[in-house]
């Protein structure tokens, strides 16, 4: 860490005053210099390049993190021996620079309708590319727009006539020595979006673009020179890349959330306003109770995304283990439940940045706080690696399938085994009283079953539902869209159950008492918080009463009281460097307002006293009327 | 052409786009005129916004500068005047980006404060831009809380002047728009000390820029605040004042007058001087608010008939995304939002006009319900518009993020609205406050203005629906509504009570059921939506293709409500477990009834391309031609990037 922040070389102006032009350029200075000094030093452990990069990048997105984070593992990953030695070394060493060329302009998440094409030739044993729509154009991967000479491409494969799904290619897209786009290849930049100013998105569209067959990825599927195709062993390889890449947006969830909570709790403790008390000075704002209703939720919701993140990571190379030995059987459930934990961390965690910067007042909004720089650059996560709400429907695809095979007498194992529970219960007579859990609010174990319960009914709900859409001799497909509503709700309330359970597990394993004690109170209160959010659901199947949820509520209050005098101090525990916070607001000594109007004097209005726009227009207006 | 997909959506509308356009704009005649402003600024090169996405801070402050001063001039070609039928649609036809907001709120603030005198000096000179003002209210360390400021203006008998200062580094006015680089004059609210005795915050003007070369006059400091979220072409700015002097009479003194010799004189409530906030925040709510959320539906369901993705049907061709009934139950809600706050809007310009007619005569009664009405609906409609607008953002997939798709910039204008003119969280707790008081005079048997009457009648009471076709029904979901509302206020008040009987002091109790309160709060304006849009339709008789989809829109609007907030409406059994059932059934069979006429339902808000500036949501559909030509415009694309050469080449080329 010390060895980034101190180094000159990575030291900047401000980006919030330079253009987009500009930023990318410091960007893609910062990357370049960041590989450099990578390889002087010797580092070359995944994680810690990680930890490295986000010190010289500070948190942001750069120009070369689709060539780390997907061209080279899709490399490693997919191609044949001879092709990791034609390519590899000159990736490693940044001869090519690559990127990850998937989406397009008419397709994202659903995969299949991906229309660029590959197609066989075999009389010069090429692939022919081609970008045969404007749809079909290639739109969004970072780096494509300026930087990389190379990309991947994912295409529809075309030999001896017959499609055979999409593969991915490695496809030369400029000329090494000139950086100049080749013959048959338009590539450009998208155009400004919503933050990501540092990344040159891209597009790119191929005309009877030539590759040769060796450029395929073939270490599982594969063209033979003559054309004959040869199918991959399993396709449920493909998740292990999805479920890692979606296991690390977990992680960013909790990063960004908790980033913002240390801005807001530190910075509410900082402003005065108003009064509490008559006649007794202004009280920091984060003693009203309405601002910790707003923070110390999100910040218990913080702690609990780290624990999940963590988890999902260990489960992964856990697998990941069994899945090189052969074994697959744990993938689908993992692949479900990371796809809905993505779609529920991230959509959490990006209206919680939004409640943090709210609760900031309006210097939230300037860029000195800093948040409004995190959202643009988490809220993205919602779409990418997936849509949430297509996310939300593969997990219930898996929970009804789950529910589906408890009802037919065959119990079900890991994480939905609450399923199990459900068919007992309906044997016996009462069976919405047979519900009722004893909620004690105050134990947390006592609210997983909780959380459980609301689970399994709003599982069972949707599966019902779903079967009477299907007795309405509706097409399966049919019955699916009319119940997806219902079926996202269920799947919501899994994700929310699972995340209780593992903060709730986790707390045995602190041996700290203290601090023990105040993750206890964060796990209360993120369970509470949740009910009171939701206490339809849990009124309506009755798993608490009028009075409890009322209890509920209160207990909630008395938490925010509890936690009060650690809030900071449970901030801090996140140990960001001010240098990687960004944030005046939210800098560890609290000077806030001097910090402020120093770093608005830098501001590229200030440049000069009397702005240009004086003399060409408000002096010839004053002049005039 | 228009894009097939689009196309058949409007063949089938199931009533004229024309008429309900012109129902929304109050007559025929004024579609009218507001079409003629629309026309005649957007064929003016000047108002363009094409390169809006491309441009940098500067060049955005120089243009939304360059527009202003054109404006007075188109303004004057076309003898359009500040009280002709076409002014109400000039901000809609400039469609943003334009400087000088601030200085009509320092018009405002003037004619609405300030004395006959003052107004007959600083009016003429404003409206002729002979000067421009600003409104410097905020400091870095007070925003909402207005007692709280620190900017201090003393009294000098002997020279009959008040001496402005900034005392501390946080009393320095940050924020106010127009200051930063542009405002020659502006209105500064400062606390009054007169021999030694503090009488607290009022308006004075100041100025700041000399009016010969603009440089800062003595005693100032004033300069740009930098980056913010969005409004990248305001120069919102700082002020700082050391022993700046104005004349007595730059005190703003309709209501309240330092006389020479120092004895202070009032007429009328102190609260007055926050009567430019209450007004700004009603007027604020159509422009920057209600408008720009009914621009993101327009865009968000246009794009969701153009996008096709994934089947619905094996073999047959992917289907448009609005046909998922999530993607629907993404849109529609906020679509039948749009049109709630649109009515909504109406009924609190009738309940200020009404009000302010009253101060003008001195007469202060309806301040508290005017202040605590505006105060709530500018907290829930901005917090809803600002999720609104996000959700349409997303619900666009990925290139919902470009840009080009004109939804980052709505959203990020919208969200600056949640904490201007009044934090949310502070204005609900104002509004809280006066619900609080109506309850507890109308449980006294006291009067209380009529639109609060419903908190007397509290009783424990259970919905009557018996199945899923009464939830259909205004009258059965209004009430759900009331009863909600009232209930929470009467619990909150009980809650209240209940600490300070038993020993807690006022303050504390107060601060520890300000949750409740805000959520009380919010429930009201809620219940007062739903009323009025029930009401609104319901005068619609002779229009009945229109009603009738208004019908469905009130009903979706009322049933998305209980079907988000389930548990208020569950918690004292006034809707069963089993009624929960039939509003959900209820809610989700109103999603494809209303998706047929999603369409036409946003070309009703008439909004031109221009206007909207997305290439997602052209009105002919043509999505993927036009990101793609509005990317080639992206300066990004000059042939080589400057990167290459200084750090690509050598990285590509170093032996590592």
């Amino acid at each position: 860490e010390a060895l980034v922040l101190n180094d000159p070389d990575f030291q900047h102006e401000d980006m919030n005053f330079l253009s987009r032009s500009e930023r990318y350029e410091q960007a893609l200075r910062k990357s370049a210099l960041m590989v450099m000094k990578l390889r002087e030093h010797g580092v070359a452990d995944p994680d810690e390049i990680y930890w490295f990069k986000s010190f010289v990048h500070r948190g942001r997105p750069e120009p070369l993190d689709l060539h780390l984070g997907m061209f080279l593992p899709t490399l490693l990953a997919q191609a044949t021996p001879e092709q990791q030695d034609r390519f590899f070394m000159p990736a490693w060493n940044l001869d090519i620079i690559g990127t990850y060329a998937q989406t397009e302009m008419g397709h994202g998440t659903h995969l299949r309708g991906l229309e660029t094409t590959a197609t066989y030739d075999p009389a010069t044993q090429e692939f022919i590319l081609n970008s045969p729509t404007v749809s079909s154009i290639k739109w969004w991967p970072g780096g494509l727009g300026k930087t990389s000479n190379h990309a991947i491409v994912l295409a529809q494969l075309y030999t001896q006539g017959q499609c055979r799904g999409l593969h991915a290619f490695i496809v030369p897209i400029r000329q090494i020595g000139t950086h100049k786009p080749l013959p048959g290849i338009t590539v450009g930049d998208i155009g400004p979006k919503f933050g990501f100013d540092e990344i040159d998105n891209g597009y790119l569209k191929m005309d009877n673009y030539r590759i040769p067959r060796e450029n395929m990825l073939m270490k599982y599927a594969q063209v033979e020179p003559d054309g004959t195709y040869v199918k991959p062993v399993s396709d449920k390889l493909t998740y292990g890349t999805m479920v890692f890449i979606r296991s690390l947006i977990v992680g960013d969830a909790a990063r960004g959330l908790s980033k913002a909570c240390t801005i807001a709790i530190r910075y509410s403790a900082v402003r005065h306003q108003s009064e509490l008390k008559p006649g007794e000075p202004e009280p920091q704002i984060l003693d009203y109770q309405t601002q910790q209703y707003k923070l110390f939720p999100l910040l218990a919701t913080a702690y609990a995304f780290h624990i999940v993140g963590a988890y999902i990571k260990t489960t992964y190379h856990r697998i990941s283990g069994d899945i090189s030995s052969g074994n697959l059987s744990e993938l689908p459930e993992l692949h479900a439940l990371t796809a809905g934990l993505k779609a529920f961390t991230s959509w959490v965690a990006s209206a919680g940045v939004e409640e943090c910067r709210m609760a900031c007042g309006g210097h939230g909004y300037s860029r000195c706080s800093g948040i409004p720089d995190i959202y643009i650059n988490l809220t993205p996560c919602c779409t990418y690696e997936g849509e949430n709400t297509v996310m939300m429907l593969q997990t219930a695809r898996f929970l009804v399938k789950s529910y589906n095979q408890v009802t037919s007498g065959q119990p079900v194992t890991g994480i939905v085994s609450y399923l199990n529970d459900l068919s007992r219960q309906r044997i016996q007579p009462q069976h919405v009283a047979a519900r009722m859990v004893t909620v004690r609010i105050n134990d947390p174990a006592s609210l997983v079953e909780a959380y459980k319960a609301r689970a399994a009914c709003l599982v069972e709900t949707a599966a019902k539902n779903l079967q009477a859409e299907l007795n309405h001799r509706k097409s399966k497909e049919e019955a699916w869209n009319k119940t997806s509503v219902d079926l996202v709700r269920a799947s919501e309330a899994h994700c929310h159950y699972v995340v209780v359970k593992l903060f709730a597990a986790k707390l045995s394993e602190v041996s700290d008492a203290a601090v023990r004690a105040v993750l206890t109170e964060l796990c209360l209160l993120y369970a509470l918080y949740g009910i009171s959010k939701n206490t339809g659901d849990f009124l309506q199947a009755g798993i608490l009463t009028d009075a409890q949820v009322t209890q509920v509520n209160q207990h909630v209050k008395e938490l925010l009281a509890i936690i009060r005098p650690n809030a900071v101090a449970l901030v801090d525990s996140f140990d960001f460097h001010d240098l990687l916070l960004g944030s005046v607001l939210g800098r560890y000594d609290g000077n806030v307002y001097e910090n402020m109007f120093d770093w608005a004097k830098k501001s590229p209005l200030n440049k000069t006293e009397v702005h240009q726009s004086f003399y060409k227009h408000l002096k010839p207006m004053q002049s005039k009327l | 052409s228009v894009n097939p997909d689009l196309a058949s959506e409007r063949q089938t509308a199931s009533f004229s786009v024309e008429k309900l356009t012109a129902w929304l704009d109050g007559g025929v005649e004024n579609t009218r005129t507001r079409r003629a402003v629309v026309e005649a600024i957007e064929c003016d090169p000047v108002f363009s916004r094409e390169n809006q996405y491309f441009q940098s801070q500067n060049e955005r402050y120089e243009a939304a500068v360059r527009k202003a001063v054109h404006l007075q001039k188109k303004m004057h070609e076309m003898g359009w005047t500040e009280d002709g039928p076409e002014y109400k649609y000039i901000s809609r036809a400039v469609a943003g980006d334009v400087a000088f907001l601030l200085h009509r709120i320092f018009m405002r603030s003037i004619s609405m404060l300030g004395s006959d005198e003052q107004i007959a000096k600083w009016i003429p000179l404003a409206s002729q831009y002979r000067l421009i003002g600003s409104y410097a209210q905020t400091e870095l360390g007070h925003g909402t809380y207005l007692q709280g400021l620190e900017t201090t203006a003393v009294f000098d008998i002997t020279t009959q002047e008040f001496i402005l200062n900034t005392p501390k580094i946080s009393a320095m006015k940050w924020w106010p728009g127009d200051m930063g680089r542009s405002a020659t004059h502006t209105v500064a609210f400062a606390q009054l000390y007169v021999h030694g005795k503090c009488y607290g915050v009022h308006p004075f003007i100041v100025q700041i820029r000399s009016l010969q070369d603009h440089s800062l006059c003595p005693g100032i400091i004033a300069g740009d605040i930098g980056p913010k979220m969005s409004f990248e072409h305001a120069d919102n700015g700082f002020l700082v004042l050391q022993n700046v002097r104005v004349p007595r009479e730059n005190m703003l003194s309709k209501f309240c007058e330092v006389q020479p010799d120092g004895s202070y004189v009032r007429w009328g409530s102190q609260k007055i001087n926050y009567f430019t906030m209450t007004s700004v925040r009603i007027s604020l709510l159509l422009d920057e608010v209600i408008l720009p959320m009914m621009k993101a539906c327009t865009i968000a369901i246009r794009y969701s008939v153009v996008r096709r993705q994934s089947k619905l049907k094996p073999g047959e061709q992917e289907a448009k995304i609005l046909d998922y009934q999530t993607q629907q139950e993404k849109l529609l809600p906020q679509l039948a939002a749009a049109y709630a706050f649109y009515f909504i809007k109406d009924y609190l310009q009738e309940l200020f006009d009404n009000g302010y007619r009253e101060i003008q005569k001195k007469n202060f009664d309806m301040l508290p319900e005017l202040h605590a009405f505006s105060s709530g609906f500018k907290a829930v409609i901005t917090q809803y518009c600002a999720s609104a607008v996000e959700i349409c953002l997303r619900a666009c997939g990925g290139h919902g993020y470009s840009l080009l798709s004109g939804l980052p910039s709505l959203y990020t204008k919208i969200l600056a609205s949640c904490i201007y003119e009044g934090e949310n969280t502070i204005l609900l707790l104002q509004t809280a406050r006066f619900l609080i008081k109506c309850f507890m005079a109308a449980s006294a048997g006291q009067p209380v203005p009529p639109s609060v009457t419903y908190l007397a009648a509290v009783k424990p009471r259970k919905c009557p629906a018996k199945n899923k076709l009464d939830f259909l029904s205004p009258d059965i979901y209004t009430e759900a509504y009331q009863h909600m509302a009232a209930r929470l206020v009467s619990s909150t008040a009980a809650k209240l009570q209940e600490l300070i009987q038993s020993g807690v002091k006022k303050h504390d109790a107060w601060n520890q059921c300000t949750v409740q309160l805000a959520q009380a709060a919010k429930a009201h304006c809620h219940y007062i939506a739903v009323k009025n849009f029930a009401e609104t339709m319901e005068k619609l008789e002779t229009q009945a293709g229109i009603q009738k989809i208004m019908k469905h829109l009130c009903d979706l609007f009322a049933l998305h409500g209980i079907f988000s907030n389930s548990g208020v409406f569950l918690h004292d059994g006034y809707i069963s477990g089993a009624q929960m059932d039939m509003v959900t059934a209820s809610y989700l069979d109103l999603l494809p009834i209303i998706r047929k006429d999603a369409v036409p339902l946003v070309d009703a808000f008439d909004f031109t391309d221009k206007s909207l500036n997305s290439a997602l949501g052209s009105y002919d559909g043509h999505v993927y031609q036009r990101l793609y030509e509005w990317a080639q415009k992206s300066p990004t694309n000059e042939q080589m990037s400057p990167a290459y050469e200084k750090y690509l080449k050598p990285l590509l080329h170093s032996k590592l």
